[in-house]
């Protein structure tokens, strides 16, 4: 029983253009065309919401880093290689939980993504230890570190923020916190 | 020189393009006259980019967590996958465990019948093993019956459970009925066709062959004139006339048929197939053929179809009697060779029967 979801779906190559200049507008039109296709995978193989939601935020991001590295071809539709990634990830994922599916209810052609999805297994790796080295590193670098490198602010707004006399000594204590953050980066 | 801390600013202010003028140009020559801060420069800017990667991504988790907040994922849900009825729901979710179960219980269930033997007793339940229930209705008839006659009771005054026939091997007392028909039996007795009952006593029983020899153990019981009838050691052959004598009640019944077949039910060899119309009381009783020869002895018929009796072949009865050992008997068993019987009439046929056919009674 195949059911074609339908909804208004947007040019991939908007998408991409969407994807380079982070429009938000773009995201939440791409989320809302393609998660139902998604869900619809997940929930008939063996999974719930929680799952596909999962899943989809994952392919989105494999879809953001191919895209934003710039060597995005744009040579399957992006509907394909959403899918694709996804049901890669669900499979896996499902391997993982020890649960095997026979046959997979399939609702959209598949493309082979497992050079994708390699290059995003190690991205997300650098990620957890990011993750974790910036947890560890504690108040107020990682807020520092987050405000200057992230958020892009100044170092005067940084210096007003926390409370510093002179920009010098903000830039002390971002350079410590750097130091710090690297350390615990490169230590795992 | 300068400090780390000062260099580590520098480079940050250089990626954020904040340098200019000279600033820039002497970070820009630096960069190529000495590798190792060229180095620096493109280590630090790795791990920056690292940073903003894992900067964007975590926007874009969260910003993905607020648009997922904003969907009607109940509607998308019924959309997409409307769930089934429920007990189809259970059936896809539990049919594997039902398969198993039922192949465990099927498994069970032939592994018990056949360790019970269930299958191959299956065989003989199509057939009706003629041994006669006596009901309550003829037990009290009989009661009247003897009553208004005001015979001298001999043997016990109850009609038997169950009745069948049997008929004389020897002059001395010897019979012969179906395993069948004595099966369970406390006490056996039998009654001639004039009403006499004796107490027999089992002396043998082949239930391969369906077979029982009794022996009359009753002091009124007087021995026999010579048996008219012999035994045939050769099988007989399909269409062969045959008639046998029985107790379907308490009368001796005639029943005139011919041999159908040479096998008995399923293919079984020891006995015929015989057409004859037979009811519950005819087990045990002699077939014999035109010339007065045994030639089976009535076992049984098939249930749900009509004109086919079964006959134990006479060679087997033989065969049981041979097996029985000798030495253990009170008193000689010798079957009786001598056929008086061969070109009568029917009619004198059975009156020089009647007396060695008996009706056994179990109890």
């Amino acid at each position: 029983m195949k059911k074609e979801v339908k909804s208004s779906v947007p040019a991939d190559s908007e998408v991409v253009l969407g994807i380079l200049n982070d429009s938000k507008e773009t995201l939440s039109r791409l989320y809302t065309s393609y998660f139902p296709m998604v869900l619809q995978l997940v929930l008939k193989n063996n999974g719930n919401e929680d799952d596909a939601k999962d899943v989809f935020q994952e392919s989105v991001i494999v879809l953001y880093n191919k895209v934003k590295a710039g060597n995005f071809e744009l040579n399957s539709k992006l509907k394909t290689f959403l899918y694709s990634v996804c049901r890669r990830l669900w499979l896996k994922r499902l391997n993982e939980q020890s649960k095997t599916i026979r046959n997979v209810q399939d609702f959209s052609e598949i493309i082979a993504v497992e050079d994708d999805l390699e290059k995003h297994e190690e991205k997300d790796r650098q990620f957890a230890i990011m993750e974790s080295a910036l947890q560890q590193l504690g108040e107020p670098c990682k807020t520092i570190i987050e405000d200057y490198y992230i958020q892009n602010r100044s170092m005067q707004e940084i210096c007003e923020k926390f409370g510093y006399t002179n920009a010098d000594n903000a830039k002390t204590q971002k350079y410590k916190c750097l130091q710090r953050l690297k350390k615990l980066f490169f230590q795992t | 020189m300068k400090s780390d801390l000062e260099l580590t600013n520098l480079i940050d202010a250089y990626l954020k393009g904040e340098l200019t003028g000279t600033v820039l140009s002497d970070f820009e020559q630096l960069r190529k006259s000495d590798p190792s801060f060229d180095m620096k420069v493109v280590e630090h800017h790795n791990f920056i980019l690292n940073l903003s990667d894992y900067g964007s991504r975590v926007k874009l988790s969260s910003d993905m967590n607020i648009i997922h907040e904003s969907l009607n994922i109940q509607a998308m849900k019924d959309e997409v996958a409307p769930e089934a009825p429920k007990h189809i729901r259970l059936w896809k979710k539990y049919r594997i465990n039902t398969a198993i179960a039922a192949s465990v219980a099927f498994v069970a269930i032939s592994a018990t019948l056949l360790s019970t033997g269930y299958f191959s007793k299956s065989i003989s339940t199509n057939v009706n093993l003629l041994r006669r229930e006596i009901n309550s209705i003829k037990r009290s008839q009989n009661a009247l019956i003897k009553n208004i006659n005001d015979k001298p009771a001999k043997g016990p005054a109850d009609p038997g459970e169950f009745g069948g026939t049997g008929f004389a091997l020897s002059t001395n007392g010897y019979l012969v009925t179906n395993f069948h028909v004595i099966k369970g039996a406390d006490s056996l007795y039998v009654q001639n066709s004039e009403g006499e009952a004796f107490k027999v006593k089992l002396i043998y029983i082949d239930p391969a062959y369906d077979l029982a020899v009794l022996q009359i153990t009753d002091p009124s019981f007087e021995k026999l004139a010579s048996l008219p009838y012999s035994f045939k050691k050769a099988a007989s052959d399909v269409g062969e006339d045959v008639f046998t004598i029985g107790f379907p009640r308490d009368e001796q019944v005639l029943g005139k048929g011919y041999v159908s077949a040479k096998n008995g039910y399923a293919g079984d060899t020891v006995a015929y197939q015989v057409s004859i119309p037979v009811n519950p009381g005819n087990s045990g009783g002699p077939l014999l053929d035109n010339r007065g020869n045994v030639i089976g002895i009535i076992n049984g018929k098939q249930a749900l179809l009509d004109g086919a009796a079964f006959a134990i072949k006479s060679s087997y009865i033989l065969k049981s009697i041979e097996a029985i050992p000798q030495d253990s008997l009170e008193e000689k068993l010798v079957v009786n060779k001598k056929n008086t019987l061969a070109g009568l009439s029917r009619k004198d046929q059975f009156k020089k029967l009647e007396p060695y056919i008996y009706m056994v009674k179990v109890y």
